[in-house]
């Protein structure tokens, strides 16, 4: 026993010295990333040119008002010509729930496809790289040359030029967040006019400034150090999770291959670095799989360009799973993986959801809430009376005129209450009281229903169930 | 950045080893001492900004001259400047027409709630309902010794009320009070009791409550016909009201029922007005110098009254 903890004890330097060897570039280094075309390459445009709808979306018009618009100050979110109210904000949750487990089902089945392609910090710094290698050489070795080079007004004109473009982008970006929020047109007039709302102003400076910052400085630190996803991706994975990987048993022991030599012993594998060289993250695919792969695939675009060269079969670097690479079972579809089912049951449902609820959208809110103190008032001719507090919301964008009734109790009357006008997008709360004559009561407490229906609209009617209370029955009366 | 990426082979180490693990000795992060000097920093600016440091008797006051209660007072100015046109167009409403006015109603029950609950809830209940056998008047109901429109509730709660029953304990006899107290219990349940009238009407009782036995608005005595109780319904607290009256000062076991003035001066126009209608003269030609000296106490603004009025009304008994 004491032999052993020695032995560990002993090992401990060997750790360090193993620990010594990974290299970790947590912004020390400045990743200058090659482009190549490619399969991959491709998808990634593609992905990205979603993102164009956050640009565009704003200034689609429906029925002469904004096509969507989350219209915070009034509490409604306006998507084409259903209005949402906070009243069906169950819906949002399970929105959120949708893409979370979507999120989630995704990286388990082809890993972290929404970093590599849709993420918008990956999208933005993708953008601007490529700015940046437009301007100011798109290599490392390029780069470096470019800014080792003694100042000069070309080399000042590009900075220049980069960081201006940087900022345009990032204010843009910020300006199109804004537009989902309020009037679009009238967001770009009152730009114009040097009259916009504080709270705009505040957001259109920290996304101009975050989108310079993040995508232009941090850039894949952002994915290595704040990302919580990155951090996640170890749990999410398994060995049946499709993930760009490199073929070791194929491509070891690796070496460069020369002309004329016998390169019979080596494997596929020509260590050109390539594959590092174009990686957005810096990372090197053939360590295995790391925190810093964002799984673009950009590397494997890289690696069969190389393969068409030196005339070996592509897919040295390709999407793989675990068991296929190292042989230790077969790998399993994923429509039979539990954890997709699991997940794809959750969606379905969260899915469901969505639907009733935008089927099922109600034009009205009504509620009816009991007084509790005191909960009966007994009157001088001794009929008890309740009093309620009723509220409808108008969802609709008209005028509605409601006419009230009661139901379910005997004898019972209502007073103070008999028609409302309600405003669109308002609630007005109204006191109605009903009362029961004496003796009529038999119990503590019945229920009762109210009834209201708009008068110029028959198809729009509520009802709500409630509770008449009165003195507890004592004995025999 | 720090540079402390050597191997750990290469690095000093504070001699410290525990389970073979060294204790390395690598400067903290930039970053992190950073962050610490700059936490400093924000320390001594607030020193200087903001009240910190207690003296004798008071303590340093910061450059912002911030105190708690200024910044309680501009919150408070927010919420005045809100309510400010309500309040504008209450003062010059009549309680009628802020019931009538469904806007001006709704704002009123919204703004009196705590103005309620500071002043009247502690006898009146959180809801216009006291606590049973509590002895003080219940607001929701429809029974108003002094009235029940709003105007009336208005003025009660400007004048303040304490009813007058006289003590009878020396004055009747003991099978005379029995009897009295079967009346009023037989009036209440709508039961007629000739012999019990007739006593009533003999002892003078109907002075106050009424040939009718239904109480008289101007006097605020009760109404003895319905069903509901000033006191109490129960037989042995009737016969108590009767024996020890209702703010007799000659009698120590009386019943107490005061309520307070909350404003001199909105009593005396509320009445002159009412006084001027009943005469058939017109309400605006009062001369008001003549009628107020000044130094009428004022616990409530009128258009807090009126606000309360309106809020007693809503409770579901006004009438």
């Amino acid at each position: 026993m004491n032999n052993d903890q020695d032995n560990t004890i002993l090992n401990v330097d060997d750790i360090y010295e193993d620990a010594s060897e990974w290299h970790v570039n947590a912004g020390g280094i400045k990743i200058v990333a090659k482009r190549l075309a490619g399969r991959f390459r491709t998808l990634k445009w593609l992905g990205m040119s979603i993102w164009s709808i956050l640009f565009i979306g704003p200034y689609i018009r429906w029925n002469d008002s904004q096509a969507i618009l989350f219209d915070l100050p009034n509490r409604q979110f306006n998507i084409f010509h259903i209005t949402i109210y906070p009243q069906d904000i169950w819906m949002l949750s399970l929105t959120l729930l949708f893409f979370a487990i979507l999120l989630a089902a995704v990286t388990s089945v082809a890993g972290r496809v929404f970093c590599g392609y849709f993420c918008f910090q990956t999208v933005w710094t993708d953008i601007f790289t490529w700015l940046e290698g437009k301007l100011e050489g798109n290599t490392p070795q390029k780069a470096m040359k470019f800014n080792k080079a003694p100042l000069s007004l070309h080399k000042l004109s590009r900075k220049l030029l980069k960081h201006v473009l940087w900022l345009l982008i990032g204010l843009v970006t910020g300006i199109s967040f804004v537009a989902w929020f309020t009037d679009s047109y009238q967001l770009w007039s009152d730009l114009f006019h040097f009259d916009v709302s504080l709270t705009a102003v505040i957001i259109i400076t920290s996304f101009t400034f975050g989108t310079y910052t993040f995508a232009g400085f941090m850039r894949e630190q952002v994915c290595f150090w704040l990302c919580p996803y990155a951090r996640l991706q170890g749990v999410m994975y398994d060995q049946d999770t499709l993930l760009p990987a490199y073929d070791a048993e194929r491509g070891e022991p690796r070496g460069r291959i020369k002309r004329g030599q016998d390169n019979s012993a080596k494997g596929s594998c020509v260590d050109c670095n390539v594959c590092v060289a174009v990686c957005p993250t810096g990372i090197d695919i053939r360590k295995g799989q790391q925190e810093g792969c964002i799984t673009c695939g950009l590397c494997i675009d890289a690696c069969d360009s190389i393969m068409d060269k030196v005339k070996q079969p592509k897919g040295l670097i390709r999407y793989a799973t675990y068991k296929e690479l190292h042989h230790n079972g077969k790998t399993i579809p994923f429509y039979k993986r539990f954890r997709v089912i699991v997940y794809g049951m959750i969606l379905i449902a969260a899915m469901s959801g969505i639907i009733y609820g935008f089927m099922n959208l109600s034009p009205t809110e009504f509620k009816v809430v009991h007084e509790r103190q005191p909960l009966f008032v007994k009157l001088s001719d001794g009929s008890i009376q309740n009093k309620y507090t009723i509220k409808v919301l108008n969802k609709t964008k008209q005028t509605l005129i409601f006419k009230f009734g009661i139901e379910g109790v005997d004898g019972a009357t209502l007073h103070g209450l008999t028609t409302m006008m309600v405003e669109p997008g308002k609630v007005i709360p109204v006191t109605a009281l009903v009362r029961v004559p004496d003796g009529m009561m038999t119990s503590g407490i019945v229920p009762i229903v109210f009834k209201g229906h708009a008068e110029s609209n028959s198809a729009i009617s509520v009802s709500y169930k409630s509770m008449f209370v009165g003195p507890k029955k004592t004995g025999n009366k | 950045m720090a540079n402390n990426k050597k191997s750990p082979t290469q690095v000093e180490d504070t001699g410290h080893v525990w389970d073979g693990i060294r204790e390395l000795n690598n400067p903290c992060p930039r970053w992190w001492l950073n962050s610490l000097y700059l936490s400093g920093l924000i320390v001594i600016a607030y020193f200087v900004l903001y009240p910190s440091l207690p003296l004798v008797n008071d303590s340093t006051k910061g450059l912002l001259g911030w105190t708690q209660i200024g910044e309680y007072k501009e919150d408070l100015a927010k919420v005045e400047a809100r309510r400010a046109p309500f309040e504008d167009k209450l003062s010059a409403m009549s309680v009628e027409e802020i019931l009538a006015d469904q806007e001006m109603l709704n704002y009123s029950i919204g703004s009196s709630k705590v103005l309620y609950g500071d002043n009247c809830a502690a006898c009146h209940g959180t809801g216009g309902a006291p606590a049973e056998g509590a002895g003080y008047p219940n607001l929701t109901d429809d029974d108003w010794l002094y009235g029940g429109t709003v105007h009336d509730v208005a003025l009660s709660i400007a004048k303040g009320r304490a009813g007058n029953m006289p003590a009878h304990e020396k004055l009747l006899k003991t099978e005379e009070v029995d009897q009295l107290v079967q009346f009023v219990i037989d009036s209440s349940n709508g039961v007629a009791n000739e012999a019990g009238l007739a006593l009533y009407n003999a002892k003078g009782c109907f002075a106050c409550h009424g040939a009718d036995a239904k109480g008289i608005k101007q006097m605020g005595s009760a109404n003895l016909t319905d069903k509901i109780w000033r006191f109490s319904g129960e037989e042995d607290q009737i016969r108590k009201t009767i024996l020890h009256g209702v703010n007799d000062a000659t009698d120590p076991a009386t019943r107490v029922a005061v309520m307070p003035q909350w404003s001199e001066k909105m009593a005396i126009i509320l009445e002159a007005r009412a006084y001027a209608i009943a005469d058939g003269d017109d309400p605006s030609e009062i001369d008001w110098a003549d009628e107020l000296d000044g130094t009428e106490a004022e616990r409530l603004t009128e258009t807090e009254i009126k606000k309360l009025a309106v809020y007693v009304h809503q409770f579901g008994g006004g009438l």
